[in-house]
């Protein structure tokens, strides 16, 4: 039967093979693909600035950025604006973060809370938190606590409606299924719903860390001495081009560290899905 | 430890559900509940379970449970309900962790249940690196670990390939063949039904009222035998003409909500 088939594939020469149509977009993308573009639009970069084609006072040259950043840092003054940031950012993302969590576990728990909670956080999410910075600042004082509570309000609405949308998403037959073994509520909201949830919880932790670094930023520029905003705001007035660049490129640095952090904690914690 | 369904009802909402149903599971004894979609089987197994709160009348325990039992009543889920972050042998010890047992206690019980489903070379393994039959194995692990005196199981092979059901069912017959625990069987598959229980409540249409109580005239360990196959299908066949056009309408109905 095979032979017969082959004979008459064999003699009929006006067989063609069918066209490969396509298998549905499958997302894909290149390993060094993203590097070389980098690098790529760099070079251009570099070499517009280099040949003149573009002013270096409104476009500072790449060298010119690094050299300013590495300037930055052998006087000393990088690590003073950065340290200024870090600690804004660490104390502001930590208190927001933690209160966001219990108040999104209590809102994802809770009918009540639910009740409560979803009208207060529908209400004010929307407010630009950096609005509220000077309300803040005639309450807290000039020093480091406004800033630090604006950044934790920005952290926790988003991260309260990062966990409750993550207990809300928990598949509520493993709830029932710890239910059909009389497994205690706070077995459950350990083993069930905290893990259910983290993979929400960490997606929200990434919002939160832009969230952090853009009102960080906003604030050091309405009133600090020292930080990155207070930098890149300061070097901008005084047409420091390259300084300004160098203020970017290290809060993009920030960013790709956060995210990065981020990365390793999906890995280790979410490496079952 | 018997199992009694006292005049159950349920509604949701203005839907009826389910309408007086009234039966007795005895110690040991695998009852199999069968009737057209929707007719509130699952329901009614939730009910039994505690997992839902009936309208009216009320699931009833009478007698005292096997001494060693951590949970009499234990569900065997459709979906498997495992924990996709735990390993194998992690989901198994769930239901065991809030007991008083010691974990020396528990790791003989998990080693146990792992070994009657052969399930002892994949402890480490995470559900997602299973087949479909293999993840109702933990699940069934799962609720031997515990020692149930009911095991209540919502067609748990439903969601399996025919093979795998095939398989699982011998393992079913297997675990029931003591006597040592009962069973409510909830299933679309009448041969399942007849392959495994001791009785067969058919319940009709929503709402689901009992038709009637088949019994299977013959003992489980003689239904693998090639003479009961004809006894088999002729028992299947009469509870086919029972609920076959409920299920036609069951079916319309389901089409058209």
């Amino acid at each position: 039967m095979l032979d017969r088939a082959a004979a008459d594939i064999a003699k009929d020469e006006a067989t063609r093979r069918v066209r490969f149509r396509g298998a549905g977009f499958v997302p894909a993308s290149s390993r060094y693909g993203g590097w070389i573009a980098l690098a790529l639009v760099i070079a251009i970069w570099q070499a517009a600035g280099s040949s003149g084609l573009v002013n270096a006072l409104f476009l500072p040259t790449p060298a010119a950025i690094v050299r300013a950043i590495y300037q930055l840092a052998v006087s000393g003054a990088l690590w003073q604006h950065v340290s200024a940031s870090l600690l804004r950012i660490g104390v502001g993302w930590l208190l927001g973060t933690a209160a966001g969590v219990v108040v999104g576990f209590a809102i994802g728990l809770s009918r009540l809370a639910r009740g409560v909670g979803i009208t207060f956080i529908s209400a004010l999410f929307p407010i630009p938190k950096i609005a509220l910075l000077p309300l803040l600042i005639l309450w807290l004082g000039i020093g480091e606590e406004p800033k630090i509570a604006t950044i934790a309000l920005g952290v926790f609405f988003s991260t309260a409606i990062s966990v409750y949308s993550g207990v809300d998403a928990v598949p509520r037959n493993l709830i029932r299924m710890a239910q059909s073994f009389n497994v205690p509520f706070a077995t459950i909201v350990r083993k069930v719903i905290w893990p259910g949830a983290l993979p929400a919880i960490l997606a929200g932790f990434r919002i939160t860390a832009s969230v952090a670094l853009l009102l960080v930023v906003s604030a050091e520029m309405i009133g600090a001495q020292y930080g990155i905003g207070a930098f890149v705001l300061q070097a901008g007035n005084l047409m420091q081009t390259d300084q300004l660049l160098a203020g970017v490129v290290i809060l993009s640095v920030f960013g790709l560290a956060v995210g990065k952090v981020i990365n390793v904690l999906e890995a280790r914690l979410l490496h079952w899905r | 430890m018997d199992l009694i369904a006292n005049h159950i009802s349920h509604r949701f909402g203005d839907l009826a559900v389910l309408d007086d149903v009234s039966f007795t599971v005895g110690a040991g004894e695998v009852v199999a509940i069968v009737g057209p979609s929707g007719c509130g089987k699952s329901t009614l197994l939730s009910i039994l379970g505690g997992l839902l709160q009936p309208t009216s009348g009320a699931p009833e325990l009478r007698g005292a449970p096997p001494p060693d039992s951590l949970n009499p009543l234990t569900f065997v889920f459709q979906d498997f309900a495992l924990l996709p972050w735990a390993s194998v042998e992690d989901n198994v010890e769930f239901p065991l962790l809030h007991t008083q047992l010691s974990a020396t206690q528990r790791r003989a019980l998990v080693e146990d249940a792992l070994r009657r489903t052969g399930l002892t070379d994949f402890r480490k393994t995470y559900p997602k690196q299973l087949s479909g039959g293999m993840r109702q194995r933990v699940g069934i692990s799962r609720a031997l670990a515990v020692k149930p005196a009911i095991l209540l199981m919502d067609e748990p092979l439903s969601a399996l390939d025919s093979q795998t059901r095939e398989l699982l069912m011998e393992d079913f017959v297997r675990l029931l063949a003591d006597g040592g625990m009962g069973a409510v069987y909830v299933t679309h598959n009448l041969e399942e039904a007849a392959r495994l229980a001791d009785r067969i409540v058919v319940l009709s249409r929503r709402p689901g009222r009992i038709r009637e109580v088949v019994t299977v005239p013959m003992t489980r360990a003689e239904r693998g035998e090639t003479a009961a196959r004809e006894k088999l299908l002729a028992l299947q066949n009469q509870i086919w003409s029972l609920i076959r056009n409920e299920a036609i309408d069951a079916e319309r109905e389901v089409q058209h909500a």
